[in-house]
């Protein structure tokens, strides 16, 4: 059966909208030095290295780890190249922990990044394919219906989203990694931001970000000998459906419930609300956040708006969300993901800064993708399981 | 380690142009047809993992449509990696190694047809200073043979006598693209295509698809009457800059190797998914393969090279050997990156 496996290192860069002074080879390195700078291990202790980023064209860069693999120290070791859309960061991070579960390598070195300054996102998703349905709406149109959808669902109050967006971005001031620092964030500011795509309005949605996360990930023999705090892994889940069926629920996807319920039932959890004490979830447009509360089963459907608007989801409430500041502050697409596994990794290693919430012990990791159909989760803790 | 098998495997055939099919639509039949020979209908696999490369398709997330193919409902667990489908089947291996998964489902897919493969492929150099020379990968493949010739480490007769033993073997593959009786002397009275390769010395670019089932312990022997057992699979990758390797072996073919435990007893039969003949010869000696092993009784990858599916497929072929008996120990390889950077190995035993 599966070994134990920790996380003894986290590294992140900066994130901004364009790092000019570095490559992609620097970006990568830059995370991946302070990962094992963390983990108090050198380039030589590592077994094994996986990269995870979102689409080459991104980049304009066909598999690019095969070029990162010197910036990587993966030369003449076993380098995997992970891609699950924009779940990919945390899909990233369940690989790299398998290669410790399966008890094949002792120090695993996982890398997420994406540069997203080198391109054009937004063009990228938006190729027109021959026989193909092209939506030609990059992400936020074509998450805007399924927000429309879940207001009409469950009521919630339209500032529903704007109270989020404004949470995430107070969060963010207390991090000094993340990519918005808007010292000046209001309900009235969000409020009279343009509407991009209704009801999304401009600042309900996540930047356009150039960064790197990374993590080492070590044995139960290696990890019980750090002298540092280690985030165990108590459970790892990921789920995916197709795009598009006739009946498919696309505001709260049977793949992100199946998700849910096998990831608590892994980690022995059975009132994910009450025995989980923060949570880094993938909110890319404002209204993810009461969306993934009711698709992670930490409420009741409907019910998710509610937790936002009670500030059950604030730093200091019941049950925080995006401590970091969120991907609604930093979104280096290919690492939003592995960004969540490794803040969730920081908060129960007590190790957040000015973010950290008191006591955490046990925190939830969460990225999605494609059209809602791609999801990866974890579960860490500060002891073992 | 938990004892896990190659229980079953299909394929497209591998064609120079796939005109009418998408890659979901060559992908459906081969999953349909592959737990049709199981005997598993719907999806009763624990995990599902894929290959496949976005430039290939010329589409972000390309692979997201083969959940259709996979039929993914109700909702499945699966990852994909943007390699070939050899690196999904270990990701996979990894998941039963875990006792996550007693079954998993495997699948690369590659339609090179619809650009310009050798160029297309200069987007995998690095970006800053080797893409925008544009050097495309046959001629990437020429500098290592040039090398390699230069250093009478290999010759042209060498080289065509590959080519002329996996097309002759293929003839017995339906899938095969590139298969005949040919003779070495004819072969090497062709012009070259970039020197010093001739087309013979080439892989063929083809569309293409395959799937593999792996099952663990008992499942294993319920799936299959003779399983085909993963004892080693490893793989490694060296730098990419071609400066500062050595062209003329494949160390990390020979790393894979050591690891995957290829020499622990004797090889029956290796298939191998070296795109060039030259690399065929490199991949060879860094197996250490010897006259005593049927080498790419399909045909390899120079008989049909579906990218991002080849390297699957000749983990795929090798199984058949054992599950039909012909072989007790197998071998299949596969590599990924220019002049054989990146390297898996897998050895298979009945």
């Amino acid at each position: 059966m599966a070994e134990l496996c920790g996380v003894i290192g986290i590294g992140q860069t900066k994130y901004q909208a364009a790092r000019k002074d570095v490559s992609m080879a620097g970006l990568v390195r830059e995370a991946a030095q302070r990962a094992l700078e963390d983990a108090g291990c050198s380039w030589h202790d590592i077994d094994a290295v996986v990269l995870g980023k979102a689409p080459d064209m991104f980049e304009g860069v066909m598999m690019p780890e095969l070029f990162l693999v010197d910036a990587l120290g993966g030369a003449y070791k076993p380098m995997l190249r992970v891609h699950t859309a924009g779940s990919v960061g945390g899909s990233t991070g369940i690989v790299a922990a398998s290669l410790v579960q399966a008890g094949v390598h002792e120090r695993v070195l996982c890398v997420a990044y994406e540069k997203q300054s080198e391109s054009n996102a937004t063009w990228a998703l938006s190729i027109a394919m021959p026989f193909s349905v092209a939506t030609v709406a990059g992400a936020g149109g074509y998450f805007a219906p399924l927000v429309r959808g879940y207001m009409r669902r469950s009521g919630a109050p339209e500032d529903t989203g704007i109270r989020v967006a404004v949470k995430d971005r107070q969060n963010a001031l207390k991090n000094p990694l993340a990519h918005l620092h808007l010292d000046d964030i209001s309900f009235e500011k969000v409020a009279s931001s343009p509407m991009l795509w209704d009801p999304i309005r401009y600042l309900e949605t996540c930047p356009s970000s150039d960064g790197a996360c990374a993590m080492v990930f070590a044995s139960e023999r290696v990890a019980s000998r750090q002298g540092k705090p280690v985030a165990w892994i108590h459970a790892t889940e990921m789920r995916s459906e197709p795009t598009m069926f006739s009946g498919r629920d696309q505001v709260i996807p049977r793949a992100t419930l199946d998700n849910a319920a096998s990831l608590y039932k892994k980690a022995g959890i059975t009132k994910p609300r009450e025995e989980i004490d923060c949570a880094e979830i993938y909110v890319p447009f404002s209204w993810f956040e009461p969306m993934w509360m009711e698709g992670m089963l930490i409420t009741e459907r409907n019910q998710g708006w509610k937790m936002t608007y009670e500030g059950a989801t604030a730093l200091d409430g019941d049950f925080p969300v995006n401590m970091s500041g969120g991907v609604l502050s930093s979104n280096p697409i290919g690492a939003s993901g592995l960004i969540r596994f490794a803040e969730s990794a920081l908060q129960v290693r007590g190790m957040a800064g000015a973010h950290q919430v008191d006591g955490a012990r046990r925190a939830l990791g969460h990225a999605y993708g494609g059209g809602s159909q791609y999801f990866s989760t974890w579960i860490v803790a500060n002891s073992k399981p | 380690m938990r004892e896990i098998a190659v229980v079953g495997f299909t394929q497209s055939p591998s064609l120079r142009r796939e005109p009418d099919r998408n890659e979901v639509e060559i992908l459906i039949p081969v999953i349909h047809e592959l737990k049709q020979s199981l005997g598993l209908a719907g999806n009763q696999f624990d995990f599902v993992c894929s290959g496949s490369s976005d430039y290939l398709a010329g589409q972000s997330f390309a692979f997201v449509s083969g959940l259709d193919a996979v039929g993914a409902w109700p909702p499945v667990c699966e990852s994909h990696v943007e390699m070939d489908g050899a690196w999904a089947l270990y990701e996979a291996w990894l998941k039963l190694q875990m006792g996550y998964a007693d079954t998993a489902l495997v699948y690369g897919f590659g339609k090179p047809s619809m650009g310009d493969l050798p160029i297309t492929m200069a987007l995998q150099l690095d970006p800053y200073v080797n893409t925008p020379l544009w050097p495309d990968a046959v001629s990437l493949a020429a500098l290592q043979a040039r090398l390699l010739l230069d250093g009478g480490l290999v010759s042209e007769r060498e080289m065509a006598e590959r080519a002329v033993r996996d097309r002759k073997h293929a003839k017995s593959n339906p899938f095969a693209q590139v298969k005949g009786d040919f003779e070495v002397a004819k072969l090497l009275a062709e012009p070259h295509l970039v020197s010093p390769l001739r087309k013979h010395d080439c892989a063929p670019i083809s569309d293409g698809a395959s799937a593999v089932v792996l099952a663990a312990g008992d499942r294993a022997r319920e799936l299959c009457k003779r399983p085909a057992w993963i004892r080693g699979i490893s793989h490694i990758v060296e730098p990419q800059d071609l400066g500062v390797r050595d062209l003329t072996r494949s160390r990390s073919t020979e790393l894979a190797a050591a690891k995957a435990g290829v020499w622990r007893g004797p090889v029956d039969v290796a298939e191998l998914s070296a795109p060039f003949t030259h690399q065929e010869i490199l991949v060879e000696r860094a197996l250490g393969l010897g006259a005593k092993t049927t080498v790419n009784p399909s045909g390899g990858a120079l008989a049909g090279n579906p990218m991002m599916a080849v390297g699957l497929s000749r983990i795929g072929e090798a199984a058949r050997r054992i599950w039909d008996g012909s072989a007790g120990r197998a071998v299949a390889h596969a590599t990924s990156g220019p002049c054989l950077q990146q390297n898996l190995v897998c050895v298979l035993e009945g």
